[in-house]
C-alpha cells in the first residue's frame, strides 16, 4: 500500500510514475466514473436499453492495467467491459452511442452493452459467455510469439470466472506454451449475487489456484491506480521478455449490483460504506494531492470530463437508430449473409 | 495421378497449404509427435517442425479458443478435435464466439480458421465417439460447413477452407480414412459451397454427404443393374455454403428426390434441403421427397446393432425401388 501520510505542504517528490502520468490515469479513472454514472441515469430515462454491468468502483483496474499497455498491446473484456474500452482511448461517445442502441455506437448497435469491440484501439472484444475469452486471449498471444511479434494479450475477467473450466484450460495452455498473456482478475467479492467464497474452494479465486500452473500468487489493491500500474509493467515485461504468462487477482469492490436488474441487497450491512471509504477516484484524488497537484488542476480535469460526457450525451441523443441496411451486413467475410446460391 | 487414402489426403492438403503460406499452423490433440490418433496428420511434424504443428492438453476450449485468438490476430489456424461429438465440450466457440465475432463487432473483427474433426460412424465406438454432427454446425449463421466424400476433394476442400476467410468446420468421415482414391499430382485447390454430381442419371434424385455417397453410389448402381432405374448421385459435399443450383437443377431434370443422411433423424440436414425443394421445386416433383436417415436414437456399440441403423446400401436401393414402382 501506498503510504498516506504526506500533506500538502510538503509535496512527496515525484517518482517513477511522475505527475503527467498521474493526471492522465485520475482523467481517465473519472471519465470512466462519469460515463458509467452517466449510463445509469440514461437507462432510467430508458434511453439505455438492453443490460448494463458497471464497473462503478473498479476503474482503477482497468485504468492501471491501460495506461501500462503500449499501442499494439490487445485486451481482451467482459461484459463488464465499459471501463477497459474506454481505458483504451475509445471515446465515450461511441461507448454510449451503443449502449443506447444508436447509430454512432462503436458496434452501430450490433453489439450491444456486452460486446464493445474496437480493434483499431486493441480492444478485441468484450466477451459475455463466461470464461471464453481467456483462450482467445492466448491464441492472440500464440500468435505474437509465433510471429515474433512484441505486443501482449491482456485478459481481464471476474472471480466469478475462475470456477469455469475454460480458466484452468487457459491457464495450462499458456503456461505450457510460455505465451505472452496476462490474465487479470478482478476480484469484486462477488460472482453475481452470491458472495464468491460461498462458492469457491480457496479463499482467493485466482491467486490459489496460480500455484496449481507454476505462477506466482499475486494479490494486489486493484483501487490503488499506481499499485495496479506497477504490477501491469512488471507482468508485461515479463510477457514481452518471454517468460512467460501472469495471472493477477486485484481486490475491488463494485458499488453497484452485477447489472442493471440487481440491487445488490445482499451485501452485508456497512460493507458498501467501507469500500467507498477506498473508493479509487476518492484515494487517487489524495494521492495527487500529496504528489503537490493544486487543487484547480484537479477540478480543471473534473470540469473538463463533465463538460465532455454532457457533449457525448447530447450527441448520442441527437443520434438516429441504427439504420436497417447494416441487418445483415458482416456475416461472413464478403460482407453479407448469404448461405446458398 | 496417383492413388492416395482419404487419411493421407488430409495430410496432404495440410501439408500443401502449410508450404504455400507460413501464417498457417496446425495443433490439436495428439496430432504432432503421434500424427493424430486416427494417423491422418503423419509427417507433418517433422515436415514443418514444432512451432507450426504442435501438440496440445486435452482441453479441447482452450484448443478452439486459441484457433480464434491466432485467427483473429492474423494467422490461419487449422485446429484439430479429435472426435465431432467432443464439439459439445466446446460449443460456445462452434455457436457463439467464431461465427458471430464478425458480426457482433460490425466488421471490426474476423475469424478465418479451419476445425477439422473425425466424424461419423462405423468403428463401433458407441454413441459418444460416431455421431454425425454435421447437423451441430449447419444451423449457426455465420459458420461454413464441408464434408468430403472422397481423397481428392479432401485435399480441395481443406484447401478451400484454409484460403477462406470464415470459420469452416472441416468434417472428416472416420470409416472413410482407409479408402482410396485417384488424385492428381500438384496443387489442387476447390470451391466451398460446391456440390459434385458423382453420377448422372434421369429418374431420381439422391443427395448423400460423406460416408453415405459410396452407398448412394452403390445403390445406384445395383438399381441401375437390377431395376433399370437410373438414378443420379448428388455429392453435397458444402451444407454451408449450400449449392442449392446443382441440387435444384438435377430435381428439375429427374422429378424424384431422396436424401441419404447419416445424422439422426430430426432437423437431419436433409430436412433443410427438401424444405427449400418444397418451396421452390414443388411443381417439378413428381412424388414425395424422402428422407432416408439413421432413427432417432443414440448410436450402439455392438457391430451387428450399427450396422443395422446406418443408411445401407440395401436400405437406400429398396426405399428408391418401392418409391418409384409404387
Amino acid at each position: 500500500m501506498a503510504k498516506k501520510s504526506a500533506r500538502a505542504s510538503t509535496p512527496r517528490v515525484n517518482d517513477d510514475i511522475g505527475e503527467e502520468l498521474r493526471l492522465k490515469m485520475y482523467r481517465m479513472q473519472l471519465e470512466i466514473r462519469e460515463a458509467e454514472q452517466r449510463a445509469y441515469d440514461l437507462f432510467l430515462q430508458n434511453l439505455v436499453k438492453g443490460t448494463s454491468h458497471l464497473s462503478i468502483g473498479q476503474e482503477a483496474v482497468a485504468v492501471g492495467f491501460a495506461a501500462a499497455m503500449r499501442p499494439g498491446d490487445l485486451s481482451f473484456c467482459t461484459y463488464r467491459g465499459h471501463a477497459h474500452t474506454l481505458a483504451r482511448g475509445v471515446p465515450v461517445e461511441k461507448v454510449l452511442g451503443e449502449l443506447m442502441q444508436r447509430d454512432n455506437g462503436l458496434m452501430r448497435g450490433k453489439g450491444g452493452s456486452m460486446h464493445l469491440t474496437s480493434a483499431k484501439h486493441g480492444v478485441m472484444g468484450s466477451y459475455a459467455i463466461i470464461g471464453a475469452h481467456l483462450p482467445i486471449a492466448c491464441g492472440a498471444a500464440l500468435r505474437a510469439q509465433y510471429k515474433g511479434h512484441n505486443d501482449v494479450s491482456v485478459c481481464f475477467f471476474g472471480d466469478g470466472t475462475t470456477n469455469i473450466g475454460a480458466f484452468h484450460e487457459a491457464l495450462n495452455f499458456a503456461v505450457v506454451w510460455k505465451l505472452p498473456v496476462v490474465f487479470v482478475c478482478e476480484n469484486n467479492l462477488y460472482m453475481e449475487y452470491t458472495p464468491i467464497g460461498d462458492v469457491t474452494a480457496v479463499e482467493h479465486p485466482a491467486a490459489d489456484r496460480a500455484g496449481a500452473y507454476g505462477l506466482d500468487r499475486i494479490i494486489i489493491d486493484g483501487n490503488d491506480a499506481d499499485i495496479v500500474y506497477r504490477t501491469a509493467k512488471a507482468a508485461y515485461e515479463r510477457a514481452r521478455g518471454g517468460r512467460g504468462p501472469s495471472l493477477i487477482e486485484c481486490m475491488t469492490y463494485r458499488h453497484s449490483g452485477h447489472s442493471r436488474a440487481d440491487p445488490a441487497k445482499y451485501r452485508p450491512e456497512g460493507e458498501l460504506d467501507r469500500w467507498k471509504q477506498h473508493d479509487p477516484i476518492k484515494l487517487y484524488r489524495e494521492r495527487l494531492k500529496q504528489f503537490g497537484v493544486a487543487e484547480e488542476a484537479i477540478t480543471k480535469i473534473e470540469t473538463e470530463t463533465m463538460r465532455m460526457i454532457d457533449a457525448a450525451t447530447a450527441a448520442c441523443k441527437a443520434a438516429p437508430p441504427p439504420s436497417m441496411d447494416i441487418l445483415t451486413t458482416d456475416v461472413y467475410a464478403d460482407g453479407g449473409f448469404a448461405w446458398r446460391n | 495421378m496417383a492413388e492416395l487414402t482419404y487419411r493421407d489426403a488430409v495430410a496432404r492438403g495440410i501439408a500443401q497449404e502449410m508450404a504455400r503460406d507460413p501464417d498457417v499452423i496446425f495443433f490439436g490433440e495428439d496430432v504432432a509427435k503421434p500424427g493424430g490418433v486416427f494417423k491422418a496428420t503423419v509427417g507433418l511434424y517433422e515436415q514443418f517442425g514444432p512451432k507450426r504443428v504442435r501438440d496440445t492438453p486435452i482441453s479441447e476450449q482452450a484448443i478452439m479458443g486459441a484457433a480464434m485468438g491466432a485467427a483473429m490476430t492474423g494467422l490461419k489456424p487449422i485446429a484439430e478435435i479429435m472426435f465431432s461429438d467432443f464439439f459439445a465440450v466446446c460449443f460456445d466457440y462452434i455457436a457463439n464466439e467464431f461465427p458471430k465475432t464478425r458480426y457482433m463487432s460490425n466488421g471490426q473483427l474476423k475469424c478465418p480458421l479451419v476445425v477439422r474433426t473425425g466424424n461419423g460412424a462405423g468403428s463401433r465406438f458407441g454413441a459418444q465417439h460416431s455421431q454425425s454432427v454435421e447437423n451441430w454446425c449447419m444451423m449457426i449463421p455465420g459458420l461454413k460447413v464441408v464434408a468430403p466424400s472422397n481423397p481428392r476433394d479432401v485435399i480441395g476442400l481443406m484447401a478451400a477452407a484454409v484460403r477462406d476467410p470464415d470459420p469452416v468446420i472441416f468434417f472428416e468421415h472416420k470409416s472413410l480414412y482407409p479408402i482410396k482414391g485417384e488424385v492428381p499430382d500438384g496443387e489442387i485447390v476447390d470451391s466451398l459451397g460446391t456440390a459434385a454430381i458423382a453420377r448422372p442419371g434421369k429418374d431420381a434424385t439422391i443427395l448423400a454427404l460423406a460416408l453415405m455417397v459410396p452407398r448412394a453410389l452403390a445403390a445406384a448402381e445395383r438399381l441401375k443393374t437390377e431395376h433399370e432405374i437410373d438414378c443420379e448421385v448428388i455429392d453435397v459435399r458444402s451444407l454451408v455454403p449450400l449449392d442449392t443450383q446443382t441440387i435444384l437443377g438435377s430435381v428439375g431434370r429427374t422429378h424424384r428426390v431422396f436424401t441419404v443422411e447419416e445424422n439422426p433423424r430430426l432437423c437431419g440436414w436433409g430436412a433443410e434441403i427438401v424444405s427449400i425443394i418444397a418451396d421452390e421445386a414443388f411443381y417439378d416433383l413428381d412424388g414425395p421427397p424422402v428422407r432416408i436417415t439413421t432413427p432417432h436414437i443414440p448410436l450402439p456399440a455392438a457391430d451387428i446393432l450399427e450396422d443395422a441403423i446406418l443408411p445401407t446400401v440395401d436400405r437406400i436401393a429398396e426405399t428408391v425401388r418401392r418409391s418409384l414402382q409404387s
